[in-house]
């Protein structure tokens, strides 16, 4: 059997009391700068202002909605600093600050495809089409989280009626704007630049799809979609299109940003719903913004009214 | 004192940082709008930030001839397991409601969940047998059965790369890192094959006397 016996150190590796001396000094300064270092960034977190507060313009003359929930509404605060928004950021928190300077005016909405009246409207036009009402709507984000928000605008099916689609228009296509010098998060390729999304006709048409453009009370906050957006409350977030630019009518079912990026985790129609789980996680419960364990999640997002537009359909196909 | 002592101390107190932040921002209002996710998250970048700080200890001692660090290394980890089991807990508590039935299911059937258990329940023993009684115990196998931690590793950085919905460059980032220390090791491995076998293929021994 070999037994090694220790090699003794050679004089080599044998340090001098000198550099010994030295390296203790740099091991004691180094874990102090290191320390020092992340208190410095502990204290930067803890002390900077992560909300941001704009005061907007109050709209006037707001008309009550049948449509309403009487639930507690989440405070404009978590609506205004919570955003997905990839736009802007793929972080929900970043959206409210980077959206600041967002320039919302002079806009304007092209309105083409399969409709007698192509043209294009001044945003301001748009949303003096009819009288603005206050729609308190549960919104569940396909994440699995849910607020509810006093939305402010009509029945997008108003703005479809003035435009006259033709006979042939099965479906509308919302397209956001592009622009990445205000937009910093279309630099980079994490979705297919502009944000598209669409809707069947008769979902459009549905009384409860709105044409948004304020919250609260107010007008819209950038981060929250200005100047202008649909919210279809039954639906996933993802699809209530926000700063729309074109609203195009087509025979063809328009293809979706998030359907586009993974067409095995996100639908065309996307409709909430607790028996469909995305692939990677369960969607049959949800934490409402607020609270501290997590409620079931209802069909169609509690809107049953709207059921009678997929009869017949098969939900877990048409995811 | 000694410095190790000091350098410990430090260490410890600075690991302790984020959980503080955390606990700060919880009793001042500044966990915004959604709590339950920011403290999530937040402990499961820093069990992943503190296991890779671990696989980080043996290349920058080789590296940088600092010897001493070995002596913070247990910390290091056992502080990547205390962040770890936080993590675990925001799960199984305010996402499963300790739902035991409803957890078994998750990682069962979701991928993402699945690799995060695993990453987690490898990462047990380890902690467990960090002790020096066991150290000593278990010789040589102690440091076979530390090479779990490579699992875990790759394990969470999976689970993370899997949960996120589009941007991917944060997950990768920390897939990057870990790529650099693992290939490290495979690279100090190689070479140390390499070594063992040089002599003998130089030198073979008479074929009389290997029979004899």
């Amino acid at each position: 059997m070999l037994i090694k016996k220790p090699a003794d150190i050679p004089s080599s590796e044998i340090t001098s009391k000198n550099v010994y001396l030295n390296r203790r000094r740099f091991i004691a300064g180094a874990a102090v700068a290191g320390a020092a270092a992340a208190t410095g960034f502990a204290f930067r977190e803890l002390g900077s202002p992560s909300l941001v507060t704009q005061a907007n313009a109050k709209i006037d003359g707001l008309q009550k909605s049948p449509f309403s929930t009487t639930e507690t509404q989440t405070p404009f605060k978590d609506v205004s600093n919570y955003n997905n928004f990839y736009e802007f950021s793929t972080d929900k928190y970043e959206p409210a600050g980077l959206a600041k300077n967002f320039k919302t005016r002079p806009w304007t909405v092209t309105i083409d495809g399969l409709v007698k009246k192509k043209q294009q409207l001044d945003v301001d036009a748009i949303i003096k089409m009819a009288a603005p009402e206050e729609r308190i709507y549960r919104h569940r984000c396909v994440e699995g989280w849910s607020i509810v928000v006093p939305w402010v605008g009509f029945s997008l099916s108003e703005l479809i009626k003035r435009a006259e689609p033709l006979g042939k228009a099965k479906f509308v296509e919302f397209t956001t704007l592009y622009d990445p010098k205000q937009m910093p998060g279309q630099r980079v390729p994490v979705l297919k630049w502009p944000y598209v999304e669409g809707l069947r006709m008769d979902e459009a048409m549905h009384p409860l799809a709105l044409l948004c453009f304020g919250m609260y009370g107010e007008v819209l906050p950038n981060q929250d979609g200005a100047p202008l957006r649909i919210v279809v409350p039954w639906k996933y977030g993802f699809k209530s299109a926000k700063s729309i630019v074109r609203i195009r009518f087509t025979e063809e079912q328009p293809m979706n940003s998030w359907q586009l990026a993974t067409p095995n985790e996100y639908g065309f129609y996307s409709n909430v719903n607790p028996n469909v789980d995305h692939p990677r996680w369960s969607q049959a419960k949800e934490r409402r913004l607020g609270e501290f364990l997590k409620r079931p999640t209802l069909m169609f997002n509690g809107y049953d009214q709207v059921a009678s537009l997929y009869s017949g359909m098969d939900l877990k196909k048409n995811f | 004192m000694s410095r190790l002592r000091i350098t410990k101390i430090l260490i410890f107190l600075a690991a302790l940082v984020p959980l503080e932040r955390l606990a700060w921002k919880a009793f001042h209002d500044g966990l915004g709008a959604n709590p339950v996710e920011v403290i999530t998250h937040s402990t499961g970048d820093w069990t992943l930030i503190l296991i890779l700080t671990t696989l980080s200890i043996t290349p920058l001692r080789k590296l940088t001839k600092q010897y001493w660090l070995i002596g913070v290394r247990r910390m290091i980890g056992l502080f990547a397991f205390f962040y770890g089991c936080l993590h675990f807990t925001t799960y199984i508590w305010l996402d499963k409601s300790f739902d035991v039935h409803e957890m078994i299911k998750d990682v069962y059937k979701r991928p993402f969940i699945t690799a995060g258990f695993t990453a987690f329940v490898l990462v047990i023993p380890l902690a467990l047998t960090s002790t020096k009684g066991w150290i000593r115990r278990l010789g040589k196998n102690w440091q076979r059965l530390h090479r779990l931690i490579y699992v875990t590793g790759i394990a969470a950085v999976i689970h993370y790369i899997w949960l996120v919905k589009a941007d991917l460059r944060k997950p990768l980032q920390y897939a990057f890192v870990l790529g650099v220390l693992l290939l490290y090791r495979l690279v100090v491995w190689i070479s140390e094959a390499r070594r063992k076998m040089t002599p003998t293929a130089r030198n073979p021994r008479p074929a009389e006397v290997t029979e004899a």
